[in-house]
Order: structure tokens, then sequence, then C-alpha cells
């Protein structure tokens, strides 16, 4: 903030000018580009760090995500809790409500589910503990997510920084409970009732994750319904749009508000579930992993359309996976995998820029004076 | 009694450093109308560029000087963060972006860079075990020298690394800055209203990009004094916690006032580790306490939001992309 | 006369594909008071806003004080003591008249709000200005906002001042003071613009006038060398008949019954006051009235979207031949109670339409709820969409092309199509040819007079006052929220209606001739 006075001469040589729209295939285009120019970027990042050829790594990197059965079972199960994630924040967001509180909606869904477990593990049948559970989950999630709404919707409270704070009460009640749960006082808790496995999703087919992935598959297909041909979806694009619109048309703006959180919450607190009943069997702060927030890049880079979500949470998880696998390849440590991701979406948000937005050069002007 | 008090209060100011370090810099930047959410991120990078820097400079040299212990550890923290407020800048100034997303990818992104070099800076000179910057760290330690003959009062207030000190200059300066001076007036009115700033003849962009990256580097120094100062010269992946979205906190809780960040940094940092001072506390009531600064933060927003009062809002474009030609 | 202050030569500017302006030449001179005078959308306030750095000349040339300069950014403009007074003020909210004075300037020597205010109140006492410079901006009116406005680009040192519309929003007392004022910065050597459409204060206040038509430079003319009529055909063009069929009503019925309406805005002032009238069925009611005298909030509190403290809107269904009290109903709550009734917003895009939607969705606006599926039906709308494109000649790539893609003309006729189709009894539609061509216009008229041979009640909101006369049956005349007057369109006169319209605004500044 200095308070040099020097004339810059900065004859506007262009002018920034709004696009009144864009071809998709362009549009795609200039994404596909900056795609590659940001893995061209991390590439050098890795040859950097490994000194390896960067095919290799690229190499390795593929290998981690595909190398195995089981790596590609744990790549699916990590798209499927990202994805379930992404299409929870995005009818919030297609409203815009900015809900940052997804990681606290989750843990408080997973919170629920536990308590369940712990509490009434082997007095119930298992179908009926889960179906408990289930409910459980989705009520905590929806709690969570209706109460910054209200006061959106009342006060017009700032919803980005009432959610954010909402996610870290959410870690301390976990980490409350886990103190009452184990009494040894080491805050963490084992896997519960390993070995009767009262409240644990029975496999399917034989595969631990495939319940989770066939849940969320539906849910895909279920949200692009309800976003686009529901007339629940149709009034929330509108509110989101301009809410003078939408009182103009007779919406109620704030039922719309609350009743897309309690959805948002509702799925939040499903994701818990799948995470506690279907993956973990067990609670930690870090159940939801910082996929809350990932999962609002994925929301937002795909544009709010969950078609779309699950191509842009596969190329996070393969990320992650991959420069998981580079790590232990090279010795390296595991958070080159967020780095990569940084790296990726500030790419990929920086190229909306040209997609919206247009340089045009200014016509011919003489210098004056 | 007195001197567990005592030491409660120098504790809750140990605590406090970082979240008032992060919390004046993000009140710098949002007073700009930039929502940083990627505070937590860029503390991360200041305190990981900090550990490099001191790490290249006393292991590279048999008698380290205390002075360049300091000042090289320094100079990397503001580079590297101001490095991260640039990104922020660029991608939301320059190219509008939205400001949540690009705040959290640069939180994922922060977080990641000080967990690898944290992680393998050793490996890549060759040598194994954690971090540890003894010389640095006595550096950045070193108190008054006269700290420890006054008693209680010098004990509690005055045995502190020059950080904590610097801490609060800042805070104050920028309280001063932002009430007091024509380019605090300006930034403000940036916040509150771009397109007036506009027509006034400022240079939005330019107020924007420097009120972010200063408070960007002064966030930067929250995790120096962090690594520096805290834990004496050490990393450990993960140390710093939710330190960084705390101070974004503080920023809500102080309504967007440095001078107030002050006072609610030391109370924030006093919840921290107030269970250490309540004996008889169970583990239980212990995570209960530590859920108080964000409930509070959370009754503050809704008050403040319901009681409408002007001047205790957020500045009414924060999070909002200026353009122009919008209009 | 003084020397000329400024010089406009061959200034052009586009935005997208229109022509704002188009080779203007323009000079203003020391001392004098020109009014730059065009109907809206003739380019007034984007020429002025090249001048004061807000948007850059395609092609042309300024020239101040017979030096050529460039004028980049707002600051530029400061430097060349030009200072403009926008519309929309650009002041800050929560901070005093001082601090929004002195914002963006770089003073020599410390920043002191105590020197500020004093500075501010000899400005003030100089042209006789009366402004606390310590009261903040929120708890201001709007005149006092406009004070500080003034002030603030005095301060500056301001010798070209450019005024964009001052008085819109001003009570008549406001107004002579406002005028007054600018007598005496004339007076003092200032080169004062003011952009305006209304007549009355062309004459009585300026020295020339410059005229602007649809982006295109049409004349000066010395102000006491000219009259009304000659100014109204530079702006109009050459006086041409509108040639508006107009029907006699069939059997006209009261369809909406209004009474006592009051509303008050935030600050307590009464933007409607003690407004009554009647809506007949298979007729046109014109509404007209100076820019912001209530005509929104009149028809947003029928559409229910406004709060009353009192009155009442009474309905009488054609069906039931029930009463129903609409006052302080949701927009839904009216719908149901089976009240068909469509309403054109003067915010096409911001109200009327979504932008980013395509023609089919913002068709479903209106009907999307039908039915109890809890999906949508796209069916209807869309062969609604395609009826209305076709019929109305809406110029488009296709149905599901973005809204805010189209022209002005044609988002209209999107929206003016879609509330037609809802088969109301009562449309009402508020500047609903405000920025079209003249096919566009015609287009409109004859979608209303369509409307009123149905029997529909038609409230019409428009700003021609040639197109009110030929159009409407009966003309209802606001001003400053109080019902100045209800004529008949057949026999009444613009002079009349003109002479309505300021009847509570400022007698004595309006000079009829």
């Amino acid at each position: 903030m200095s308070k040099n006075k020097e004339a810059k001469v900065h004859e506007p040589l262009f002018h920034i000018a709004k696009r009144s729209g864009m071809v998709w295939w362009k549009a795609w285009l200039i994404r596909g580009c900056a795609i590659l120019a940001s893995l061209i970027v991390c590439a050098f990042i890795i040859v950097l760090l490994t000194k390896q050829n960067p095919i290799e790594v690229y190499i390795s990197m593929f290998q981690g995500s595909f190398g195995t059965k089981r790596k590609v079972w744990i790549l699916l199960q990590n798209i499927a809790i990202l994805l379930c994630i992404s299409l929870a924040v995005t009818p919030a967001f297609k409203m815009r409500f900015w809900n940052l509180g997804a990681e606290g909606q989750v843990l408080i869904g997973g919170l629920a589910c536990v308590a369940c477990m712990f509490y009434a593990g082997d007095k119930l049948p298992n179908a009926l503990l889960i179906l408990i559970m289930l409910a459980a989950s989705i009520l905590g999630g929806v709690i969570w997510g209706v109460i910054p709404a209200y006061f959106k919707a009342k006060w017009n409270t700032n919803e980005s920084l009432f959610t954010l704070m909402m996610n870290y009460i959410a870690i301390q009640l976990v980490s409350f409970a886990i103190t009452i749960w184990v009494p040894s006082g080491s805050g963490v808790m084992g896997v519960i009732n390993s070995t009767s496995k009262s409240g644990w999703m029975p496999d399917l087919f034989g595969q631990k994750y495939l319940f989770n992935i066939v849940v969320v598959a539906a849910l895909t297909v279920v949200m692009f319904v309800y976003l686009k041909y529901s007339k629940h979806g149709y009034e929330l694009s509108v509110v989101g749009e301009s809410e003078k619109t939408a009182r103009y048309i007779g919406i109620d703006v704030k039922k719309v508000i609350i009743r897309t959180m309690v959805l948002s919450g509702a799925i939040c607190g499903l994701a818990g579930f799948l995470l506690v009943s279907g993956t973990n069997h067990t609670i930690s702060t870090n159940l939801a992993g910082g996929n809350g927030f990932t999962a609002i890049m994925v929301s937002w880079l795909a544009k709010f359309n969950p078609a779309l979500m699950v191509i842009t949470s596969f190329l996070i998880v393969f990320l992650q996976r991959g420069a998981g696998e580079i790590a232990t390849n090279f010795r390296l440590n595991e958070s080159v995998a967020d780095i990569l991701t940084g790296v990726i979406i500030f790419f990929i948000i920086g190229s909306e820029f040209f997609i919206n937005y247009q340089i045009k050069p200014r016509a011919k002007h003489k210098e004056g004076k | 009694m007195i001197s567990t008090i005592a030491s409660f209060i120098n504790a809750a100011i140990i605590q406090g450093i970082p979240l008032l370090f992060g919390s004046t810099g993000e009140i710098i930047t949002e007073k700009s109308g930039n929502l940083n959410l990627g505070i937590p991120g860029i503390m991360y990078i200041g305190g990981i560029s900090g550990i490099i820097g001191g790490y290249l400079y006393e292991h590279g040299n048999a008698n380290p000087s205390p002075i360049l212990c300091i000042i090289i550890p320094f100079l990397s923290t503001i580079i590297g963060s101001a490095l991260m407020a640039l990104i922020y800048c660029f991608l939301t100034v320059t190219l509008k972006a939205n400001q949540n997303v690009t705040g959290l990818a640069l939180t994922t992104f922060g977080v990641g860079v000080g967990n690898f070099f944290g992680g393998s800076l050793l490996s890549f000179f060759g040598e194994s075990g954690s971090i540890s910057l003894i010389k640095t760290g006595l550096a950045y330690k070193a108190k008054l020298p006269f700290a420890e003959s006054l008693g209680l009062f010098g004990k509690t207030f005055l045995s502190f690394g020059f950080l904590v000190y610097l801490a609060i200059i800042i805070a104050v300066v920028a309280s001063f800055i932002l009430n007091k001076t024509r380019v605090g007036l300006n930034l403000r009115a940036i916040g509150e209203n771009p397109a007036t700033a506009d027509a006034a003849g400022i240079n939005v962009n330019r107020y924007k990009y420097l009120s972010t990256i200063i408070g960007g580097a002064i966030a930067g120094l929250g995790g120096l004094y962090f690594v520096m100062d805290y834990t004496a010269g050490a990393w450990t992946n993960d140390g710093f916690g939710d330190r960084g979205w705390l101070a974004i906190a503080i920023v809500i809780f102080a309504l967007w006032k440095p001078k107030s960040a002050i006072l609610s940094s030391f109370i924030f940092g006093g919840l921290y580790i107030i269970c250490v001072y309540i004996p008889g506390l169970s583990s239980a009531a212990k995570e209960i306490i530590k859920m108080l600064p964000y409930l509070i933060t959370i009754v503050v927003l809704v008050t403040v939001s319901a009681r409408k009062k002007k001047e205790h809002q957020p500045p009414e474009s924060l999070g909002l992309t200026y353009f122009r030609e919008d209009r | 006369m003084g020397t000329p202050a400024i010089e406009l030569k061959n200034i052009s500017k586009t935005f997208g594909s229109i022509k704002a302006n188009r080779n203007i030449n323009l000079t203003v001179n020391n001392g004098e008071i020109l009014s730059l005078l065009g109907e809206n959308g003739s380019g007034k306030t984007t020429l002025m806003n090249m001048i004061s750095g807000i948007y850059f000349p395609d092609d042309g040339q300024i020239f101040i004080g017979g030096k050529e300069v460039v004028i980049r950014s707002p600051k530029d403009a400061f430097e060349h003591k030009i200072g403009m007074i926008h519309q929309h003020f650009k002041l800050v909210d929560i901070f005093t008249a001082a601090e929004n004075i002195v914002l963006g300037l770089d003073e020599q020597g410390r920043y002191n709000l105590k020197k500020v205010a004093e500075r501010v109140r000899e400005i003030s006492a100089k042209y006789g200005f009366e402004i606390d410079p310590m009261k903040k901006i929120y708890e201001m009116s709007v005149s006092e906002k406009q004070t500080v406005e003034i002030i603030k680009v005095l301060y500056r040192g301001a010798d070209i001042l450019i005024l964009d519309e001052p008085t819109a929003v001003l009570t008549p007392q406001e107004t002579q003071k406002l005028f007054s004022v600018l007598r005496r910065m004339r007076d003092d050597g200032k080169a004062i613009v003011i952009i305006t459409h209304k007549l009355h204060e062309v004459l009585s206040l300026s020295d020339r006038v410059s005229v602007l038509r649809k982006g295109e430079f049409i004349g000066t003319v010395v102000t006491e060398e000219t009259n009304e009529s000659e100014l109204t055909e530079m702006m109009v063009g050459k006086k041409v008949s509108l040639n508006i069929e107009r029907t006699e009503p069939k059997d006209p019925q009261d369809r909406l019954v209004v009474k006592g309406l009051v509303c008050k805005n935030r600050e307590g002032v009464k933007v409607l006051d003690d407004v009554s009238f009647t809506a007949r069925s298979g007729e046109i009611l014109g509404i007209a009235g100076i820019a912001g005298s209530g005509q929104r909030e009149l028809l947003e509190a029928i559409a229910g979207l406004q709060h009353l403290d009192s009155g009442e809107i009474l309905y009488n269904d054609p069906k039931t031949e029930k009463t129903e009290n609409l006052r302080d109903k949701t927009p839904l709550q009216i719908r149901e109670l089976g009240v068909r009734l469509s309403f054109v917003p003067e915010d096409r895009l911001g109200m009327g339409l979504v932008g980013n939607m395509d023609i089919i969705d913002n068709m479903m606006l209106r009907s999307y709820r039908k039915g109890k599926s809890m999906f949508l039906e796209r069916k209807q709308p869309k062969s609604l969409a395609e009826k209305i494109i076709a019929d109305l000649e809406v110029v488009t790539p296709g149905a599901t092309t973005p809204v805010r893609r189209l022209s002005g003309g044609n988002v209209q006729k999107v929206l003016v199509g879609r509330e037609i189709a809802a088969a109301p009894t009562v449309l009402m539609a508020a500047y609903p040819v405000r920025g079209l061509d003249i096919n566009s216009s015609y287009m409109i008229y004859n979608l209303l007079n369509e409307q009123k041979k149905r029997g529909v009640a038609v409230i019409f909101v428009g700003e021609d006052l040639d197109v009110l006369v030929e159009l409407c049956d009966r003309i209802m005349v606001i001003g400053s929220g109080r019902i100045t007057g209800i004529v008949d369109g057949k026999t009444s006169t613009k002079n009349e209606i003109g002479l309505l319209m300021t009847k509570t605004h400022g007698g004595d500044e309006n000079e009829q001739k």
C-alpha cells in the first residue's frame, strides 16, 4: 500500500468482457487444456522431487489406482464416498448456499451411527439395528445442516462462516464421545463389535465395498433426476439464480433454503453411515478425512452436474491414490497427493476465466498529449 | 493460586499468538472483500518455509549466528506465505474465480506442502529422524534480558520471544492504518463497496492484491511463531492443527477489528489450554471446553446478523468477485 | 459565455452489438449549464461515463481546456477536474459524509477528518448546502446523499460537474434548492452538465441544450432561443403519429378496486400515499409519472410482493363473482385464490425471468407447480416456448437458449408472451417497451390491445406520454406516491398529463409553455 505516485502509463491495450456464452465443446477444450497443463506442471514437481522419468512416475500412479483388484476396489470405494458428499453439497451450492460444513455433517452422521452400534449392538437383530443406524445418521446430518440454514433464512446469517464453525463443534463432539466410550483414555476408538459384526453392513457378493458403491451410484442417478426434473430442483435453481424472481413467482425462499439444507445434511449423514457401517466400523475425528472440503471442489468443478461429478471425483481420487503410490515407491511423504490436487484445482479454477470472459484487444487508439 | 493464574495467562498468550497473527492477516485480507479460506494453508506454508530457511542455514553452518538464524527463516516465511496469497489473488482477482473454492484449494495445497516437506525435508539431505532446529529455536525464544528480574509481572507478560510483541504491534498498527489513515479508508471502502471505491479513483485490484498478500504474510508469521518459538524449532506433521480455522473464527468474534483480535486471540488461546489449569477436569469435559471458541463464534455471528447494526457486519462485499462492467 | 471547458470529438462506444454512442461532438463552456437531453437509452449516460473515466471510448478524442487528454479511469477524470454525480449514488453506507468525501483522494499532509469536515462546512457555506459531515450515510435521506456526492466532487476541486438525472429522486423543494446551488456554481465559473429527459427542467435551468437520439448527436441550441416543441422534436425525431389502434372498451366491469393504499419504505417515508383507483375489465389503464414516484411499489403491492401499511386491494372474480382482498397475500396465495394476475415487471432479467435458464425453463416459472407429480412437465412449456418464438417472432437460436443471450426486445417478448399465456384477468406491465426498437414496441402495444379486447383489465405503466395518450383508455397520474389525477385517454393532452405529473413536484420550476 505504498503511495508511489509515479504516473503509471497503463494504456488499456485490451479489455476484459463477459462472454455471452460459449459452445460446450470449446469450454471443454479449455478445461481439457487446463488439466493437461496442470499434469505437466505436476510432472515437473514430481521429477524435481523424485528425479525419475515422469512417464515412469505416471505409470506408477496408474498402478496405484489400478494395480491390483484390491486397489481398484479401494479406488471405487473412495470415489463413492467423495461422490456421495459432493452430491450432498450440490443442491445447496446450486441454491448459492455455501455449505462448507459437509465435513461436520458427515462426522455427526457417523457419530450417531456409532452411538447406535455402541449402545444397541448385539441387542437388536442386525437388520433392524442397521436401519436404526441409518435413520440416526441421516437425522444427525440433517440437524447439523439445518441449524445454519435456519439462521440464514431468518436473519441472513453468513452461512459459509457458520457451517465452517459447525465442523469444529462436530469434531469436538466426536472427541467428547470417544473419551466417554473409550475408558482407557487412549482417545482412539477401536473397531466396534469386531466379533459379532453387529451393525456392520453385510458384504455384497463377497465384496466389502460393493454396497457403498451401489448406494452412491443409485444416489447419483437420483440426484441428477432431482436437480434436473423435479419441482424441488427447479425451485432451488431459481432461488440460486435470483431470489427476487423466486419471490415474484411465489416461491417461499425460506422454505426452500431449509428444505434444501435438510437434503444436503441428510446425504452427508448417509455418507457418515456408509463410512461407519460399511467401511470403518469405528469413528475418529478424521472420519471424513477432508472429503467435506474436497467435495466442494468436486461439485464446483463439475458445474454442479452429478454426472460430471463422477468424472471429477474420479480424477481427484485417482490422483490421491496415485500420489500415495508414488509416495511409497519413491519413499516420499504421502502429502504429495494434496500438493498435486491443489495444483490441478488451481489450473481448472483458473481456466474458468477463459470460458466466462474474453480478452478483447483495444481497437486502434491514438496516444494522447 | 496467583502463580497459577499468572502461568495460565502466560500460556494463554503463547497459545493466542499464532491465532493473533492469523486473524490480523485475515482481517486485513477481508477488509478488501477477499474471504481467504486459504489462511490455514498459508499458515502451514509460513511454518514450513521458516523451517526450510532455518534448516538450510543452521545445517550448512558450523557456527550459525543468532541474528541470521532469525532473519533467514523470517524472510523465508514472508516470501512463502506471500506467494500463497499471490496465488489466491491471481485466481480470485485477476481470473475472477470463486473465492471459497480457491481458498479451500489453497488450504489443501498449503497443508500438503507443509506436511510434505516437514516429512521429507531430512530425507532430501540424506538424514533421518525429525526436524529439530535447536539454535534457531533458541534465537526465536530469546527473552528480554530483564524479564526474569521483574518478578511475577515480568514472568507473565515480558518473558516471550520477540514474535509475541511483533504480533501485538502488527495488530495495533493494522488497527491504526485501517481506521486512521487514507490507505485504511480506501481499503475499507473496497471491502464495503468496490464499485464506489473504483469510481472514487481507487485502484481496486491493486489494493486487493496488496492487502491480501500483506495479510497472507502476516498470517504466515503465525506459522513461524508456532514452529520456532512454540515448538522450539521442531516440526510435527499436522502439529499446527486447526489453529488456522480458529483464526478465521476470531475474525468474526473480533467483529473485523484488529485491536479486538488481540484480546480475542488470548481468550481463545486461553480456552485452548484452560482444561490443563482446572484441576480434576475429566477428559470428556476438556473436549467440551475446546468446543467453546467455535460455539461462541457462532453465537456472535448469529447475534450480529440478528441485530443488524451496520458497524458490526462483515464487509458488505466479502466473498464477492468484483468486475467493473458488471452493473 | 466562457471558454470551452471540455470538447468531445467523434466519440464512439459500442457494447456488444449496440452502438451506444456514434461520432458524438459536444462542447461545454466554463460558466454555463448545459443540458444533455435525450430519451431513455439515447446514450447520455454512456457519453458522460466516458468523460468521467468509467468507460473508455472505442474511438474519438476528448479535449480539456483545448488540450487532448486520455481519461482511463475516474482518477484521471479527477485530475482533469471533472466530477460526475451518478444517478445511483456511489457512497459507502457505513462511512460518514466526510469519509466518503475524501475517499480515494491523495491529499498532501496528514489524514485528518476534522480538517476535512471543516472544509466541507466551508464549501457548504459557499454554495448553500446543508450537511453534517459526521453523519453516516445510512442515516441520510436521498437528498442528503446527493449533497454528499456533489460536495465530494467540489472538494476535489472539480470545475466540470456532470449530474446524471439529479432530480429524479428529489422532492420539489429539494429540486429547487439544488437548482439554486447549481446556478451559484455556474456563476462561480464552473461548467455544469445535467443529464435529463425532463423538458421543463431543461428550460428553467440550462443555458444551452444538446440533444442525443439513439446514440447520435442531434444538435445544440441556446435555451432562450428554443421552446418545448422544438426540443421534443429534436429528442424524438420528426413528430410521428403513432397510429396505435384504440377500440372502445366492451362491457367494462370493475375488476380491481384499490382503496387507500399506504406504503412506507425503510426510512419511514410514504412511497404510496392514499392511492385509490379502479381497474376495469376490457380497458387499458395507463399510469404516468416521473420515474420513482411509486409506480413500482404500487404494482408490486398488487402482485403481493410489497408490504402495505394500510388500504385494501379488492379483486372481483368474473367467474364466481366473489370479491377477494389481496392485501398482504403472497403471490402464491393470490394464485391459489384463483386470481389470474399477470405481471410484467420493470426488471426483466432480475425479476421476471432467470437469465441463465433457457426459454423453456423460463416458461415454467409460472406453470411448473401444476399437477401433483413431484416432477416437472416440460412438454407444455416447450410447445408454449415454440409458440411464443413463432408468434412473437423472437430471434433466438432455439428454445433451449439461455434468455440472457437474447437481445432486450426478444427478452421482453418472451416475458410478455409468458405472462399473456397464463390467460390473465388482470395484466400489469411496467415499462414494457423500455429499450425496445420500434417494431418490438408496436408488437407489445398490439398484444396489450388484444388482451383488452379479450376483457382483461390491463394496467400499463409507461414513460412515453405520446404512447400513453394514444394507447390507454384512462390515464392515472402519480406523483410522489399520490394520485394527482385520472384523465380520459381520448380527450387528454400530453400537456395536461405533464402538468399533473409535476403537480406535487416543483410547481414553480415547472414552466409550461
